[in-house]
């Protein structure tokens, strides 16, 4: 039960994107087309699950008290995990141009971006700041993945029906978007009157 | 002294470990890619500005190398890098004759008879999926609300009274427009030829003709009279087939609807 109310209330209460604002510019920048959409939301859980994991592991062991080094190192934590961030992103890039490479043309200049994506650092900074417990350091750290999956899924498919409309000529493109971003956060804000536990 | 050392160590260790399973993995996952793209790619600005219609200048990159697209399709680059990548592709100089959009149709306001009064959404796409697509009796006519100007990245095709006209000199010959299209009416033909047949109508003598002022009634006038047999009636409509054509205009002068220019 703790576990779902993890889960539910960092993908849906506090949606990274809507009610933390972060990782905007994914959100932005790739959600012109369900498709792209969806891997990039799969592409960012997975880049988030992983770095999670390593960056808890490099946090317990070497960086806090407890360590093997028996010094406060968690000055170190921003370096090093965008070090680790950087690194899977890499890794990443290669599997999907050798696996699936429809995706990875897809996704272009923001399959690296991924690794500037502040919603990954800030899952991991989170995680290894506030949770002590390795199961529910990784289930929050799924909870706000899922929740940035469905955000960006949702208004891709918002964008989709936007696209054949009459927008006046001043709202096109980017100020639309944000609009609708604005309104999915409005209605998101519902979630936070939700009573679960 | 002790917690400079130990996290300058720390920080080398994740690094050099980082760095060799990037190398190992990069290794493994290794992509074959053709030199030729490489050498495109490496002639390309590299700006990915999309301006060619495809993702970026990769995409563009293996899509040249295949023939898909032409050496000169980089509005960016221009001439020099048509010409540098024509080198590596080793094609001749007439594959690069320039090619620009056309609208083959000229149902203006005052030409185009409609069948209906029309109030919906100014789309093509969402008019084209009406009876007789569209207001235009012409089931074949430029719908004229500018889904095709929305798609030109360089602004070079306009609605000029009710029919998308394409500014020669500013286009780039991308096929966003062509894509954007559904009615098909726009097609992809050398720059700077005066004569071009403006109907796409596939339609028959009379029904022809109470389409529209200037449609193309397949009468067969400009076939029989071409100097150099560059002109044929294709589907009911007039298409001329440019390899042949030198621009004389007899078509023009003996078209009776005046629908070739």
């Amino acid at each position: 039960m703790e576990y779902i109310v993890i889960i539910v209330s960092a993908a849906l209460i506090s949606n990274v994107v809507l009610s933390r604002f972060l990782g905007i510019c994914a959100f932005v920048g790739v959600s012109n087309k369900v498709e792209t959409a969806k891997g990039m939301g799969l592409a960012v859980i997975f880049v988030i699950l992983i770095a999670t994991a390593v960056t808890f592991g490099i946090n317990t062991l070497f960086l806090e008290k407890t360590g093997i080094f028996n010094i406060d190192l968690t000055y170190l934590q921003t370096i090093a995990f965008i070090l680790v961030i950087a690194c899977l992103v890499q890794f990443l890039e290669m599997f999907l141009k050798r696996f699936i490479p429809s995706l990875y043309k897809a996704l272009g200049i923001y399959l690296p971006l991924i690794t500037t994506n502040c919603a990954v650092l800030g899952v991991a900074l989170t995680v290894a700041q506030d949770y002590s417990d390795f199961a529910k350091g990784m289930t929050y750290a799924f909870g706000t993945s899922l929740g940035f999956c469905i955000s960006i899924v949702l208004l891709a498919s918002i964008r989709e029906k936007l696209e054949d409309n009459d927008i006046p000529e001043s709202f096109k493109g980017k100020p639309i978007v944000l609009i609708m971003a604005c309104l999915m956060a409005i209605a998101f804000t519902g979630f936070s009157n939700l009573n679960i536990g | 002294m002790e917690i400079i050392i130990s996290s300058v160590i720390l920080l080398a260790a994740i690094a050099l470990i980082i760095g060799i399973f990037l190398g190992v993995s990069s290794e493994i996952f290794k992509v074959e890619v053709d030199e030729k793209v490489l050498k495109v790619r490496a002639c390309l600005p590299g700006n990915n500005c999309g301006g060619c219609g495809y993702a970026g200048c990769d995409a563009l990159a293996s899509a040249i190398a295949k023939g898909e697209a032409s050496v000169n399709q980089c509005p960016v680059g221009g001439e020099a890098v048509a010409k540098r990548i024509s080198e590596v592709m080793g094609v001749t100089a007439d594959a690069m004759d320039k090619r620009v959009a056309f609208v083959h149709c000229d149902g203006t306001c005052v030409n185009a008879s409609k069948a209906y009064e029309y109030n919906g959404e100014k789309d093509c796409r969402i008019a084209a999926s009406l009876p007789n697509a569209g207001e235009k009796a012409c089931a074949n006519a430029c719908l004229g609300y500018g889904t095709c100007v929305k798609a030109c990245e360089f602004d070079a095709i306009h609605i000029i009274d009710g029919v998308a006209v394409v500014d020669e000199e500013k286009c780039v010959a991308c096929k966003s427009c062509i894509n954007a299209c559904p009615m098909k009416v726009i097609e992809l033909v050398p720059y700077g030829k005066k004569h071009k047949v403006k109907c796409s109508n596939k339609e028959k003598g009379k029904t022809a003709m109470n389409a529209c002022k200037v449609s193309c009634i397949a009468c067969g006038m400009c076939e029989k009279n071409c100097p150099k047999n560059a002109i044929k009636v294709t589907n009911n409509v007039a298409v001329i087939n440019y390899k042949d054509c030198d621009d004389c205009g007899t078509c023009a002068e003996k078209c009776p609807r005046k629908s070739i220019s």
